[in-house]
């Protein structure tokens, strides 16, 4: 494919660095990185689940990596990605209908995002352990 | 200047536009309850036997609540990293390989879930 670019100092429109801290940024940020960290936890599904069809050995292989403090930190961390994206996606759907766009109701949604999944993420995990024990 | 009949359509002069808004909408429709049933079994099959996995995931019902939850979470990744990669990535043949790589990606998760999936239900 041809590339015409060439060097010329042209005037920059504002960047990232030019914006103070928001709370809806940060929810934005968050909701990509999030959702690049689903994608590539994906990874860990798949092997899990080839592990179950495929042998006791790799099974007892997996299970004891997800059992291990690093992997229920993944597994934690992981499940509150999903959430976090989980309620983003919903915010979207608000701003979809055009609905929570004014002045604070921004904020408020941005807030209820982080504040929901992280409570919600405690949810399954306190039920997790207790259907477990 | 776009034509009457291409406003109704909704398409201007590249042709395309709006199908990666409107099946990222869907399937994140879809993914609310397939995620939440998801988790549900996950949770459910928390420190279980492999036994008791395999018994679980034999079940008909999960077994395709389980492959319907891949297919929409697949497309769903797909573009959303491919939107990341156009946003980040100003190289074109870069751009082009990661474009490749994104999908290359999608299909092997799937492809490999899917055979785990087919394998615990028939194969054993």
């Amino acid at each position: 494919m041809a590339e015409p670019r060439i060097n010329i100092d042209r005037p920059l429109s504002p960047h990232l660095g030019i914006y103070h801290f928001s709370i809806t940024m940060a929810m934005s940020i968050l909701h990509r990185i999030t959702g690049s960290a689903l994608y590539f936890g994906t990874l860990f599904l798949v092997w899990w689940l080839l592990a179950a069809s495929s042998s006791a050995k790799q099974f007892d292989i997996a299970s004891a990596f997800f059992a291990s403090w690093v992997g229920q930190l993944v597994l934690f961390g992981y499940t509150w990605a999903l959430l976090h994206h989980m309620l983003g996606g919903i915010r979207h759907f608000i701003w979809d209908t055009l609905h929570g766009l004014e002045p604070g109701e921004r904020e408020f949604l941005a807030y209820a995002t982080i504040v929901g999944s992280v409570a919600l993420t405690l949810v399954v995990w306190t039920l997790g352990y207790m259907l477990k024990a | 200047m776009k034509t009457p009949f291409a406003r109704v359509r909704g398409l201007g002069t590249a042709h395309s536009g709006t199908e990666h808004f409107w099946m990222q909408r869907l399937t994140g429709v879809a993914n609310l309850p397939l995620i939440i049933a998801f988790l549900v079994v996950i949770v459910s099959l928390a420190g279980s036997s492999q036994a008791s996995v395999i018994a679980r995931l034999s079940n008909p019902f999960i077994a395709m609540i389980l492959l319907a939850a891949l297919i929409s979470v697949l497309l769903h990744m797909r573009i959303g990293m491919q939107v990341i990669i156009e946003d980040y990535v100003h190289t074109e043949l870069r751009k082009i390989a990661l474009l490749m790589i994104n999908t290359f990606f999608t299909l092997a998760i799937g492809i490999a879930a899917a055979y785990a999936i087919l394998k615990i239900n028939f194969g054993l």
